[in-house]
């Protein structure tokens, strides 16, 4: 890559290394990994706002070539070749947090369609505005029932009918339940989306919406930034944020409390914005949680509370009926 | 059996053989200009596909719920209309049918020519092209796309034998035969005729190999059909959640191959003045074999629509509306009934198995057939489990844009192309095996 320009060139490096130095809070993340944190900001965790700072005095942790933590001296970052580096994100990427299995609960009666957790999902994945990792759906059984607002992730499934069906083994499902994209194998032949029952994967027809700034960032296949085109795109229960002992992005932006996340393995589940934690089975049980479509038998991650005694009343569109609607 | 004849006559026949089986790889007026049709679609071809590769998948109306379209489609055409090849040559051929011999060829060039392009076709529907060897890198057993990339070239190996093992003698004789030819079509010929001289002992060996690789192919080419149908059946999509979506498949193929067989057939026998290899009753028999196949068609599409519309579960009810009598019904019905209920009905009559009016029909069937394809892969995919939200007006429908269009008009003249090259090179009429039904196969050697 040789570019005539000294400017982009300059804040290509400085990206490559605020993505070296990701990785070196990532690894941070993993090793001091301790549960969730329901407030952000925990300390050794900034890994982008120390590189900003550019304090040269400063001491930031990296991963090395053989995968060991180290520490160095901001000044003394150079950048390097980024294939290594990627592959050491895809390790990680693929093996998952050992001992978990993540699942997500969402309580349908506080769901008012606020979006936020599509828009921070959005934001973060960078998608473009029609791509949904997580779509709040309009909801209604049929004829006479009431509709409702029903948030729609990925359910990463048991019995994943989507990585089944991958030619590439583009698609996978790793040991803490997470069902991961890498948009370096993807070919795109959208048989996945096929599969997929819940309507939950995403493709780029066209190219990504920030592909010109991404261009040089290490891919992440956590955060399945940058995207690709002509790859498949997907909520990824932000693998990322997990892996720093964060909540995923949609669970902490919700205002209404409408999301709790946690380890089925820990029977523990931490509401997104109380930062309340509660038993997930009692949860399940007092509420008569559900999960979608269970006939399909996908065996999905996502639970369901259902929509009774809704803090909101339904409304779109000025309308509380939803009979114009497009639902099976 | 054949009343012997007379070496007079036998060498008289002999040289008819020759004579007709040379003349459509002669050169012809409508050669050029047709391969320079083909060529200028195949350019449009190029520039539409370079358009798809630069800016991306989206340049087809192809979006996040309608993920698969016109293309997908043109795969199950192309490999559906090659499994004509097993049903005449293996199929007829083993059930002892001795009129088909002159129809095998063409069948197996048919045959070669789409599932060549079907193995091309797909790859514009990937998004990443590049990666393409993927599928050999990362390949994984348990992907049905990996099952239909093993099987089709299984089958385009196993169809290529069957193409020229049968060749053998005929090249042998046309290397002896053909004088004016370029030097490299003598070296092809004689490096493909194996260095036959005709001994009864290569003989055997030719007719053995030849029903050995006869039997293999049905049942490689009823997988590639039936792997293609699970591309749909192994999801568990509303429409394509079915189990009688492996047989429905290949007995369409059938019908598709069959309809394709016919027209080249005529287009051969107009061209070339070989009304005595394609004659009124061969396009009679074809005719019977496509009322045929059509029937069993039809009886799959009324287990495929019939059994659901009794039930009308919820989803299915969504899809079968659509089919019937909302966005799809247009199209639907036209392929239901002008494409296959009419053409079963007026074949039944032996004046509609004449060869222009059969051809009509088969013309009718096999367009119908393709659009069936696009009622078989897009409708399904307009009515997920869930309701499509939030997304703008165009993911709701699919109406192909002129890349597509440009796309799959490149596909066919590939097809086409491969088609009419494999003509030209080789002799379209078996005669070799004519003599031998003959009895003059002694003649068929000898001859100079």
């Amino acid at each position: 890559m040789s570019d005539n320009n000294s400017n982009p060139k300059s804040r290509r490096d400085f990206l490559k290394i605020g993505s070296l130095i990701g990785i070196g809070a990532v690894a941070a993340g993993a090793a001091g990994y301790a549960g969730f944190a329901a407030q952000d900001g925990k300390e050794g965790h900034g890994g982008e706002a120390e590189s900003a700072l550019s304090d040269s005095e400063k001491k930031i942790k990296v991963l090395t070539e053989d995968g060991q933590l180290a520490e160095i001296k901001a000044s003394e970052l150079s950048p390097v070749q980024k294939d290594q580096y990627t592959s050491a994100l895809q390790e990680q990427g693929r093996e998952g947090i050992p001992g978990k299995h993540w699942v997500m609960v969402i309580d349908l009666a506080r769901c008012r369609n606020v979006r936020a957790c599509m828009a921070s999902c959005q934001n973060a994945h960078h998608l473009r505005e029609e791509q949904h990792h997580i779509n709040v759906l309009r909801m209604q059984e049929s004829e006479h029932t009431e509709p409702y607002f029903m948030p729609k992730p990925c359910f990463h499934c048991d019995n994943p009918p989507c990585t089944k069906v991958c030619p590439v083994d583009a698609t996978f499902k790793r040991q803490d339940g997470i069902v991961l994209i890498d948009n370096e194998r993807c070919i795109g032949c959208r048989f996945c989306i096929a599969a997929c029952p819940y309507s939950a994967r995403v493709f780029n027809w066209f190219e990504p919406k920030n592909h010109e700034e991404d261009e040089d960032l290490l891919y992440n296949v956590e955060l399945n930034v940058p995207q690709k085109k002509g790859t498949i795109s997907k909520c990824l229960f932000s693998a990322d944020r997990l892996r720093e002992g964060k909540l995923p992005y949609c669970v902490s932006a919700c205002p209404n409390g409408v999301y709790y996340f946690g380890d089925l393995n820990e029977d523990a589940v931490t509401n997104g914005t109380s930062g309340e934690t509660t038993r997930f089975s009692e949860l399940i049980r007092k509420n008569a949680g559900y999960t979608l479509l269970p006939e399909l038998g996908t065996k999905p991650n996502v639970y369901y509370l259902p929509p009774k005694n809704r803090m909101f009343p339904f409304e779109y569109n000025g309308k509380t009926t939803l009979e114009d609607e497009h639902h099976v | 059996m054949s009343e012997s004849l007379s070496k007079e006559q036998a060498k008289k026949l002999v040289d008819k053989y020759a004579e007709d089986a040379i003349r459509p790889m002669k050169n012809h007026k409508g050669f050029l200009p047709w391969m320079g049709f083909l060529g200028l679609v195949m350019v449009v071809f190029g520039y539409a596909y370079y358009i798809q590769l630069t800016e991306g998948l989206g340049v087809t109306a192809m979006r996040d719920y309608v993920s698969w379209g016109l293309y997908i489609s043109n795969f199950v055409f192309f490999v559906a209309v090659s499994l004509v090849g097993m049903l005449v040559s293996a199929v007829l051929g083993l059930a002892g049918q001795k009129w088909v011999k002159p129809i095998t060829r063409v069948s197996e060039i048919i045959a070669l020519g789409f599932v060549m392009v079907a193995g091309l076709v797909i790859i514009t529907d990937m998004g990443r092209p590049d990666r393409f060897l993927n599928l050999f890198l990362h390949g994984r057993l348990q992907s049905p796309i990996v099952w239909d990339v093993t099987v089709i070239t299984t089958y385009v190996a196993i169809s290529t034998l069957l193409f020229i093992l049968p060749l053998i003698p005929d090249l042998a004789f046309i290397k002896k035969k053909m004088k004016d030819m370029p030097v490299w079509q003598y070296q092809l010929y004689n490096i493909l005729s194996l260095g036959w001289i005709g001994t009864p002992e290569q003989y055997k060996i030719l007719h053995k190999s030849i029903r050995m690789l006869s039997i293999i192919i049905i049942p490689v080419a009823m997988a590639i059909h039936t792997v293609t149908s699970w591309l749909f059946a192994s999801t568990l999509r509303i429409g394509w959640d079915t189990t009688v979506f492996g047989p429905y498949f290949v007995a369409g193929a059938f019908v598709a191959g069959t309809a394709a067989v016919i027209i080249v057939m005529y287009i051969l026998r107009s061209n070339y003045k070989l009304q005595d290899y394609f004659t009124d009753h061969h396009f009679d028999m074809m005719g019977r074999l496509l009322v045929l196949v059509s029937l069993l068609y039809a009886y799959f599409n009324i287990n495929e629509f019939l059994v659901p519309a009794y039930k009308m579960k919820t989803g299915e009810a969504v899809h079968l509306h659509t089919l019937f009598q909302g966005a799809y019904a247009g199209l639907f019905w036209v392929v239901q009934i002008i494409g296959m209920g009419l053409p079963i009905f007026f074949m039944i009559f032996k004046h509609w198995r004449k060869p222009n009016n059969l051809t009509f029909i088969a013309v009718i069937v096999l367009i119908g057939a393709f659009l069936k394809r696009i009622i078989i892969v897009v409708p399904t995919l307009l009515h997920p489990h869930l309701p499509i939200q939030n997304v703008p007006d165009e993911f709701h429908k699919y109406m192909p844009t002129w890349i597509e269009v440009a796309v799959t008009a490149g596909a066919f003249a590939m097809a086409l192309m491969i088609i009419t090259i494999l003509l030209k090179i080789f002799p379209v009429i078996p005669m070799w095996e004519l003599a031998e039904e003959k009895g003059i196969t002694e003649e068929f050697e000898k001859y100079d």
